[in-house]
């Protein structure tokens, strides 16, 4: 019995290395030694126990089975069947371990067989040299090759010209305008996604007007959108060129066509999951995750109150909170959304344009007032909302539309033992973990039903104004998304 | 229970590096945070079940027992007797592997320990790159050709 064994450092991760190599029929593009591959009776080339049928170019012929395949070990074992080299009982184990230092990967490739007497340093060599050391070269060469390829349009070292909307300084929605932009090649920690469909969302119009001072024009603006991953730079495990994946995150900037930015917040998409929908659903179905589930744990039964119940945030909450048991009322400003609220999950709609609610929350829940309130609104809902809460009950203030609060006295509080919250999703989501978890939940949701998207508003990205204009005059409904 | 693990490539032959890890006692040589080390009782550092004891360059002393030797594998496990990190259960193996392309080791080191949660990042942190890849490096400019 004949033990040959031969190991190589491949420098690229061990997700890219392993995405190769656990595809059994996938040698022929990668070995230089392999003329041509099939497997036998059209079985998936992943699948435990299927035969490749395959060439060699020296004329040989041989048949392999797959015998064992690991996605957690990054193990793949098999052996010969038949063929027309003289071994016996052959069986070869590829098992890949990733190098932390570098994000590279560690390839060890080792078979144990059988060769005619005399022969075994020749078929040593065969195996050694032409298959095992001939397989690592060619896998490298594959994988230079193939990232310089696999971009589609225009993977490449230099920037790729596209357009996004720029604010030229803080203000009015007058202040976006179109311009062409560039998206670099990725550095450290970077990808570079050519983008579908990127999510409008208040924050938007917060960073636009200087609120939240998180540019400094003229800059982009946008924090939510999807796409499909041209290239990424060094250090990015968890992309591949090709992946269909979104975002909901800083820095501002996602209004643009293509973009470069850190990987390290950019989820993968499941599979069902289009990307005009991940971008209507990312930023808000991750806000609503939060909100009903960590900032504040919605039990069944308690009163929820949802301000602007049928915009996009809004929506989500009344009918994720009406899954989880609650009693949801909610307000919006006119009654074409009330009735569009209560087709989502909402109880009680109160129609107001003036921020009064307080008298209506307290009938539609038998006096008790709100357990939990879920304020976008800010400034001038702010005496209505300390009325409209329940005794200990928690306002959640999670955001400013109205305008931002003055600071508030904690005596107000106590008068009803309240509790004041004032949170943000970076926060909750600034983990890869923690992203991961929230961002698989809210697709949970939605794959079950228990969150809908449906999109009513769509503008061109050049249009960016306008949709801002609908958004902050109360004229949208659910989400928007712009297509660029 | 949370499992650290850090992997690197050594330049040098599989050899050349287990002669330097196998030795028990010699943290002080190949990584750059032990200050001086000794095998209590006078067994030898090879002596599955001996005990090293050595003093940290931040002046901690820690304790660790030898589980596992292996010169077949190029493998080593021990685990931690007495340490000022907070840990418990703590086993930890240390494994090379030769690279046949180039000759040179692809080096493992993993731990699994119990702690605090709330200090399980700041651990997985300090004991993978702050021992485990600092060590890893020492090692590498000792054996640099």
């Amino acid at each position: 019995m004949i033990r040959v064994r031969r190991s190589a450092v491949i420098d690229a991760p061990i997700e890219r290395v392993w995405q190769v190599l656990r595809d059994f029929n996938g040698h022929g593009a990668w070995h230089p030694i392999v003329a041509e591959s099939q497997i036998e009776n059209g079985e998936p080339s992943d699948q435990v126990g299927c035969v490749r049928n395959f060439t060699l170019h020296d004329g040989n012929h041989i048949r392999e089975q797959l015998l064992a395949l690991s996605d957690r070990d990054h193990v793949s074992t098999y052996c010969i069947l038949d063929g027309t080299l003289p071994m016996r009982n052959y069986v070869a184990t590829v098992q890949l371990k990733r190098v932390t230092d570098g994000e590279r990967t560690f390839w060890h490739w080792e078979s144990t067989f059988d060769a005619p007497r005399g022969r075994e340093r020749e078929f040593a060599d065969l195996v050694g040299k032409g298959v095992y050391e001939g397989g690592f070269e060619g896998l490298r060469t594959f994988l230079r090759r193939g990232t310089r390829e696999r971009g589609r349009a225009g993977a490449s070292d230099a920037a790729i010209a596209t357009q996004g909307i720029v604010a030229s300084a803080f203000g009015g929605p007058e202040v976006l305008r179109f311009e062409p932009r560039d998206a670099p090649s990725p550095g450290l920690g970077e990808v570079r996604i050519r983008q579908a469909a990127v999510g409008v969302n208040f924050i938007d119009v917060y960073v636009r007007k200087g609120l939240y001072r998180m540019i400094e024009p003229p800059a982009p603006i946008g924090m939510e959108a999807a796409g499909e991953v041209i290239d990424v730079g060094e250090g990015v495990a968890h992309l591949l060129p090709g992946d269909r994946v979104a975002y909901a995150c800083l820095p501002p900037g996602a209004y643009v066509g293509v973009r470069t930015m850190p990987a390290a917040q950019v989820v993968v998409l499941p599979e069902d999951v289009g990307e005009e929908t991940a971008a209507a659903l990312m930023l808000k179905g991750m806000t609503a995750e939060y909100l009903l589930h960590r900032t504040h744990r919605v039990r069944a039964g308690e009163v929820v109150l949802v301000h602007a119940a049928a915009g996009g945030v809004g929506l989500l909450l009344c009918q994720w909170a009406k899954a989880l048991g609650a009693k949801v009322i909610g307000t919006v400003s006119s009654e074409e959304k009330a009735r569009l609220a209560r087709a989502n999950g909402c109880d009680a709609p109160i129609v107001t344009r003036e921020y009064r609610f307080a008298a209506a929350v307290r009938e539609a829940s038998g006096g008790r007032g709100a357990d939990v309130i879920y304020d976008g609104l800010g400034r001038e809902a702010l005496e209505d909302n300390l009325e409209a809460l329940a005794p200990c009950g928690h306002w959640v203030s999670y955001g400013q539309a109205s305008g931002p609060h003055d600071p508030i006295d904690p005596a107000r509080l106590s008068a009803k033992s309240a509790t004041l919250s004032r949170p943000a999703l970076f926060h909750y989501t600034a983990e890869r973990a923690a992203l991961e978890e929230i961002a698989r939940r809210t697709f949970e949701a939605l794959a079950r039903g228990t969150i809908r998207i449906e999109i009513r508003h769509r503008y061109p990205l050049a249009a960016a104004a306008e949709a801002h204009r609908e958004l902050e005059a109360r004229r949208t409904m659910g989400p928007v998304v712009l297509l660029p | 229970m949370i499992k650290v693990y850090t992997s690197s490539v050594i330049d040098a032959p599989a050899d050349a590096v287990w002669a330097q890890v196998r030795d028990f006692n010699g943290l002080a040589k190949w990584t750059p945070f032990v200050a001086e080390s000794r095998i209590e009782q006078g067994l030898p550092a090879d002596r599955v079940g001996c005990v090293r004891n050595f003093r940290l360059k931040d002046g901690g002393v820690i304790r660790e027992q030898l589980l596992m030797l292996s010169d077949f594998d190029y493998q080593c496990s021990y685990s931690i007797l007495e340490s000022p990190m907070g840990v418990e259960n703590y086993v930890a193996t240390l494994k090379l592997t030769p690279v046949t392309d180039g000759g040179r080791t692809f080096a493992e080191w993993w731990a699994e320990f119990d702690c605090a949660s709330e200090r399980e990042r700041e651990l997985a942190q300090r004991i993978g790159q702050g021992v485990f890849q600092a060590a890893f490096d020492s090692l590498k400019s000792l054996l640099r050709r």
